[in-house]
């Protein structure tokens, strides 16, 4: 399977849209280097806009080009849109419903290194608390593309959350806003995973299945609008849902999910991502193994839940 | 439409003020201190200056003004009511529920409102991001921003003002109702701005030589006059005005920043407005 990092894939998505598209603006805060909105602004110098490390500033500049007509991308680490620049998201964009598209780098847990100030594990709960917002949670590189290029064709503005590092491209259909996707059908216990735990989620099942466990992986991409129809149809069937994601498990899919099934069906739920604290500095992989988003996590919340249930 | 005096223009703008005084009473809520302060540098964009169509909001090529002070929103709104960008009797309605005229402007509820404020310090960002975006029409139109002194207490504010020195774009226009009282106090003891003209200047920004009387229309066509004469942007001009300007008890001072105006004070306060109102029109 080929590894692509999604930010590599968001700026070439950046420069090919950019081709035809003379109504895309694109804004970084001085990440463009990481974020890979260089590559935009190396393409079309007169269309992007270095606005430095004011990430306030630039959400707002965006909204102003937008009730002009335009198209812009704002792009800066998720963490940093999602905290800095809450107050311009929320009453400026989103109030407005204006066509903004946030990009969101290096999320979750993924400027590993960095540590804790870097890492965005509330941005899905903040976003997703706002009206008018779409919310999106690529799984690989090529959902990034598809992504994008449905944000610059909806009418509001769109927050896509992407991971810093490579991660598998997956055979699968590509996102589409409002939409689940049935990775693999099982009837004992849904997994609805997001972004990078996607091919965990694979993975897990794939090894539930070795245990006799039939597994259904739902991609929830589409944060929001989130898919009901695909959820209920699933629980309907497994009776029980594991939400996973690189994320607190407060508001995030998990939430999402279970205010949907709170009130329609009620069924057993639990929760795979950072529990309750703040996260450190580690290598990627260490990092997600010891916050607890893991496929040996899945597994284990995945049985204990389909246990429940007799 | 004929071009109005300036005489008209202070008539006008002191009309607003009743206008807006008695909506506030009638109300029983909304901000007096910083409607009144902006009365004429308001008047006089739209009756003067800005090249738009209330017949077309909508219109591409219009300047836009952003009220970035949005809490003075009563004004803007007995302005753009005068204008025909809202049916007669809508400034009755301000507050209700249901009502086109939110507390702070909103965009999508109200016509010719540019963009929605209220939470301070967001205008001059907005303007910057449709002056950039000017810049690539046919026509470019210019951005006016109007801020305060709480707009420019924000961090943002500074943020944009540093950004826009940077793009130097050259149909921004600040516009600062500079009446230094804020809703705790006097901005000397809540949060000085001041050398104010001095911070512009260090930011790149294109600045006014002087600061002009904000209630004296011959003063506020000086300004305009300033900046027809530039060819680089970003301009800045400042307004030394008062908030509550015009009624004795409220001018001067925060306690009138979003005080409702009760029976008694309007009692007190037409006959005071309205003596200059009938000495603007009598001259």
């Amino acid at each position: 399977m080929e590894n692509i990092a999604m930010r590599d894939a968001f700026g070439a998505a950046l420069v090919e849209i950019g081709k035809t598209n003379d109504k895309l603006m694109v804004l970084d805060a001085d990440v463009s280097s990481s974020t890979k909105t260089g590559l935009f602004g190396k393409a079309y110098p007169d269309r992007f806009f270095n606005m430095g490390v004011a990430e306030a500033n630039m959400v707002d500049v965006a909204a102003g080009m937008a009730t002009v007509g335009y198209r812009p991308v704002v792009s800066a680490f998720a963490i940093f849109l999602a905290l800095k620049a809450t107050d311009q998201i929320r009453n400026v964009v989103c109030y407005n419903n204006l066509n903004v598209i946030i990009g969101g780098g290096y999320s979750g847990l993924s400027d590993s290194f960095d540590g804790a100030s870097h890492q965005s594990i509330t941005d899905i709960a903040i976003m997703r608390a706002f009206p008018n917002l779409t919310v999106l949670c690529p799984a690989d590189a090529n959902d990034v593309e598809a992504a994008l290029r449905q944000a610059l064709e909806i009418d509001g503005p769109v927050y896509i959350r992407m991971c810093r590092n490579p991660g598998p491209v997956l055979d699968k259909n590509p996102l589409t806003i409002g939409k689940a996707d049935t990775l693999v059908e099982g009837d004992d216990v849904t997994i609805g995973a997001c972004g990078l735990t996607v091919p965990m989620a694979l993975e897990a099942a794939a090894l539930l299945a070795e245990k006799g466990v039939k597994a259904e992986v739902l991609d929830m991409a589409s944060i929001k609008p989130l898919d009901r129809e695909a959820v209920l149809a699933s629980v309907e069937k497994t009776g029980c849902f594991l939400s996973v994601e690189e994320h607190s498990i407060h508001g995030g899919l998990g939430g999402a999910v279970s205010e949907l099934l709170a009130k329609n069906k009620p069924v057993p739920m639990d929760f795979v991502g950072v529990e309750d604290c703040f996260t450190e500095s580690g290598p990627y992989d260490l990092l997600m193994e010891k916050y607890g988003i893991s496929s040996s996590a899945i597994i284990e919340k995945a049985q204990a839940l389909v246990a429940s249930k007799s | 439409m004929t071009t109005k005096t300036n005489k008209e223009l202070q008539a006008l703008a002191q009309q607003f003020r009743i206008n807006v005084i008695k909506t506030l009473n009638d109300k029983g809520t909304g901000h007096w201190g910083g409607s009144s302060s902006v009365a004429e540098i308001l008047t006089y964009l739209y009756f003067r200056q800005m090249n738009i169509k209330p017949e077309q909001p909508d219109w591409a090529d219009r300047d836009r003004l952003i009220l970035s002070k949005g809490h003075a929103s009563p004004m803007l709104y007995a302005i753009l009511e005068e204008k025909g960008y809202l049916p007669e009797g809508t400034l009755s309605s301000f507050r209700e529920i249901n009502s086109t005229l939110q507390g702070h402007p909103c965009m999508n509820k109200t016509p010719g409102v540019e963009m929605s404020t209220g939470a301070l310090g967001h205008g001059l960002s907005v303007g910057l991001g449709m002056s950039l975006m000017a810049a690539r029409n046919e026509n470019p139109f210019k951005t006016y921003v109007i801020v305060g002194e709480g707009c420019l207490n924000e961090g943002q504010s500074w943020e944009a003002i540093m950004a826009a020195g940077k793009f130097a774009p050259k149909d921004l226009v600040l516009l600062v109702d500079y009446n230094k009282v804020q809703l705790d106090g006097h901005s000397k003891d809540i949060m000085p701005l001041d050398p104010l003209a001095d911070k512009f200047r260090s930011f790149n920004w294109n600045v006014a030589g002087k600061t002009y009387n904000g209630h004296d229309v011959d003063e506020i066509e000086k300004s305009f006059k300033w900046l027809s004469k530039q060819n680089e942007g970003p301009c800045v001009i400042i307004y030394d005005t008062t908030k509550g300007k015009g009624v004795d008890f409220t001018e001067d001072t925060h306690t009138w920043h979003g005080a409702p105006v009760s029976d008694d004070h309007l009692k007190d306060a037409l006959p005071q407005l309205k003596s200059v109102l009938s000495k603007w029109e009598d001259e």
